[in-house]
């Protein structure tokens, strides 16, 4: 098409849908003003995504992957997202042999003509023109359909605005607009921060624990490895650290802890003290553990094997018990070797029950506490303290959640039948998380069974992970919204993006996220994937945002008794 | 020298005369000798209903008589001026003409059109060179472009539509844009031809 052959065509009859409208003007879903005209569609698929060709005017260096735009096709609007920028030249020759683009004229002259900017462009959403509602996309805009910025109305009508399910999480990247994300929708489901190390993962999920908390959709059981959800936060920006959960909403957040010397240290008042008694300890725990221990497949048999011989719930008390000989005459009664008993002896000694929240005996009951706390809707952070090591958290995360999803099943039968209230979403965090759903150890989890019941029975869980690949693909295909940070790795990224519409496009877009604060989310949560700046967390201002209507302004203020038994809670 | 014409706009002037007329090109005697309009400039004649605009693409000065060869007259004359001031039959037997392409015309109504009129100027209608005003009125549009690409009576094609294009940019106050747009549109329809683009390029800019 020449330049004057296109002049003619802004001059024809246009459809009467876009009657009234300037080329390149694309109004909004009201009467707003349209963004900046940038080019056309010239070709593409839904399957493939469109391309567009940039007006002379516009700079390829002034697009972004990421970004929105908005095509006005003939009887609908489309809503899109960049997925790739690409130069492109009409003659091949051009590039072999570059014209002197010294000359200003002469580089004025081929910009858009000779050389040209293409945008790959995936499309999200349409929006009809009478009715005005997004509509997941089933088509692709005509031939030549202009192609403008999103403007910042185009992108709230689309993310919606913040309401007592929608909370505000971030803007898209290069506009001031907030982004929502429908947490009634993050909870349904089971969900998953991915990202790699130092990319802000821990910063993205404490604000997604607090967004929950404050709109109230869930209530949060979160296995804090770091101690950075409770009441203080490390932070890279903020040099003193930033505030937790109970930090920002004191009446509706419990913190629990295995460690209470760390937890005091660190100015925490806990609420509870977690202990795990011997037989609290199952078969099936080490089995997860067998990697982190190092242990062979003959010890788990072993165990299983002590677990028939001294029953169910003592078996562990048992054989700790037992002095060495004793311990041969164990293994030749029930044909066991002799030495494979020894070295899990000495393993059980050294590297589980050396652990000091692991008690002989316990005198309260911690899944009780937990339970009470999340019954009566308070968020519960379980801190490790010192106790960072992997053996520790699998452990602790395992035997808590198995029990309190125990308790979840026999609540939502009991409520299907005497059709009683429903025991409250809960939305379990886990950090590490490929350590609990690998495709080895997914199906001895109860994490594993979580994320594939979703929400049959209320329980969901929000996987913290820096490996995504090394997620189970079953568990990985039921995790409804996916919020990543930077990733670079082949797999992860093909992970993270696999079962998505469109997802390989938006491999691009993942690669290049700035490496803070920026994060693709996609899935359930957001009507279309959306790259955006994660919204401030760690000044005044923010806090009083995020506290603002849900719950009095909060400080440093009084500490409030440690809860240490049953009876204190409903004092 | 031109002649001014009265009720014609100011910088228009009557120039000569058509001798030959078809309807891609017209060839016209200048009224003076040596004058002929300058290559790639404007110029109208009459079909009797519509204006003829065409873009001079050659011009030569030879006998009236096809016959006669012109012979050399001044090795004795210090000034070549004396050559014509001697012998003032010259003035007679020789003349200048040019042949302009037609590229669009100008309707009664005033509008300019950028295509074939439907007839060529008639014979012996007169020559008139356009105004700027005139120049940058029809050259508002550039798909007269193609027409001056794709032939010339006898001019090299590159070299008539860059002289075309700087003289439209002269009557337009020596307007840079229209040479970008120009440039633009030329890049455009020499895309599959990027030495020939190059070549029109750099001779717009000189």
């Amino acid at each position: 098409m020449t330049a004057s052959e296109q002049g003619a065509r802004d001059g024809a009859p246009r459809p009467p849908s876009l009657q009234g409208r300037r080329d390149g003007e694309v109004g909004a879903w009201g009467s707003t003003a349209p963004g900046r005209s940038l080019g056309r569609i010239v070709s593409g698929s839904l399957s493939e995504g469109l391309e567009a060709r940039l007006d002379a005017s516009t700079s390829v260096e002034d697009m972004a992957v990421g970004r929105y735009i908005v095509v006005a096709g003939e009887k609908r609007r489309f809503f899109g997202m960049i997925t790739d920028v690409e130069l492109g030249a009409s003659n091949a020759q051009l590039t072999l042999s570059p014209p002197d683009v010294s000359d200003p004229f002469i580089a004025e002259v081929i910009a858009g003509t000779s050389t040209f900017g293409t945008l790959k462009v995936q499309p999200m959403l349409t929006i009809d023109e009478e009715s005005g509602a997004p509509q997941p996309v089933k088509t692709v805009p005509t031939h030549f359909s202009p192609v403008c910025e999103a403007s910042e109305d185009d992108v709230s009508t689309v993310f919606g605005k913040e309401d007592e399910a929608h909370f505000y999480i971030g803007q898209p990247i290069d506009m001031d607009t907030k982004v929502c994300i429908d947490l009634r929708r993050l909870v349904q489901r089971s969900s998953g921060v991915f990202g790699k190390s130092g990319t802000g993962k821990t910063f993205l999920t404490r604000l997604l624990l607090v967004g929950i908390v404050k709109k109230d959709v869930a209530v949060n059981l979160v296995f804090d490895m770091h101690n950075e959800y409770g009441w203080l936060g490390s932070s890279e920006e903020h040099g003193q650290g930033v505030k937790g959960l109970q930090a920002l909403f004191r009446s509706k957040v419990a913190i629990f802890t295995l460690d209470e010397k760390s937890s005091r240290a660190r100015g925490v008042s806990p609420d509870y003290v977690v202990e795990i008694g011997y037989d609290q300890i199952e078969p099936a725990d080490f089995e997860l553990l067998q990697e982190a221990l190092n242990m062979t497949p003959a010890q788990i048999e072993s165990i299983y094997k002590l677990v028939r011989v001294f029953g169910e719930r003592h078996w562990l008390a048992r054989f700790m018990d037992l002095a060495p000989e004793e311990r041969e005459r164990l293994a030749a009664d029930n044909g066991l070797n002799p030495s494979t008993l020894q070295v899990l002896y000495r393993h059980l000694e050294n590297r589980v029950l050396r652990l000091p929240f692991i008690k002989r005996e316990v005198m309260d009951n911690s899944v009780q506490r937990i339970l009470e706390c999340l019954g009566r809707g308070m968020n519960v952070v379980l801190e490790f303290g010192r106790h960072q090591s992997l053996e520790a958290y699998i452990l602790v995360a395992n035997i808590l959640t198995r029990r309190i999803h125990e308790r979840y099943v026999e609540a939502m039968e009991q409520a299907m039948g005497d059709q009683t209230a429903k025991p409250r979403p809960l939305v379990i965090t886990i950090e590490e998380a490929h350590k609990f759903l690998n495709p080895k150890v997914a199906d001895l989890t109860i994490f594993g069974t979580i994320a594939r019941e979703m929400r049959k029975h209320n329980v969901t869980l929000l996987v913290v992970d820096q490996r995504p690949s090394s997620i189970s693909d079953e568990v990985m295909s039921q995790i409804g919204t996916r919020i990543t940070c930077l990733l670079d790795d082949e797999k992860d990224t093909a992970a993270v993006l696999g079962g998505i519409p469109g997802g390989q496009a938006l491999r691009s877009v993942l690669a290049r996220l700035d490496s803070k604060q920026q994060a693709l989310i996609l899935g359930h949560a957001v009507p279309m994937p959306v790259v955006i700046r994660t919204r401030e967390y760690g000044s005044l201002e923010s806090y009083r945002e995020l506290t603002a209507a849900d719950a009095p302004a909060s400080g440093p203020g009084p500490q409030r008794p440690t809860i240490r038994s049953l009876e204190d809670l409903f004092k | 020298m031109e002649q001014a014409s009265p009720g014609e706009p100011a910088g228009s002037a009557r120039i000569g005369e058509v001798t030959e007329a078809s309807t891609t090109e017209f060839t016209a005697q200048s009224y003076v000798l040596h004058d002929a309009p300058a290559f790639g400039s404007f110029v109208r004649a009459s079909d009797g209903e519509v204006d003829v605009f065409a873009v001079v693409a050659n011009a030569w000065t030879g006998s009236v008589d096809p016959g006669r060869r012109p012979v050399a007259r001044g090795q004795d004359e210090e000034d070549e001026e004396d050559v014509y001031r001697r012998n003032p039959e010259l003035q007679e037997i020789l003349r200048t003409e040019f042949t302009a392409l037609v590229v669009g015309f100008r309707d009664a109504g005033g509008a300019y059109h950028q295509r074939l009129p439907r007839r060529p100027a008639r014979l012996h209608a007169f020559v008139h060179s356009c105004a700027p005003d005139e120049v940058a009125g029809f050259a508002e549009r550039l798909d007269f472009l193609p027409t001056l690409l794709g032939g010339a009576a006898g001019a090299p094609a590159d070299e008539l539509v860059a002289a075309c294009v700087r003289e439209a940019s002269a009557a337009r106050g020596h307007d840079r844009a229209f040479l970008v747009r120009s440039g633009k549109e030329l890049a455009v329809l020499l895309a599959m031809d990027l030495n020939r683009l190059s070549a029109v390029l750099r001779r717009l800019r000189q």
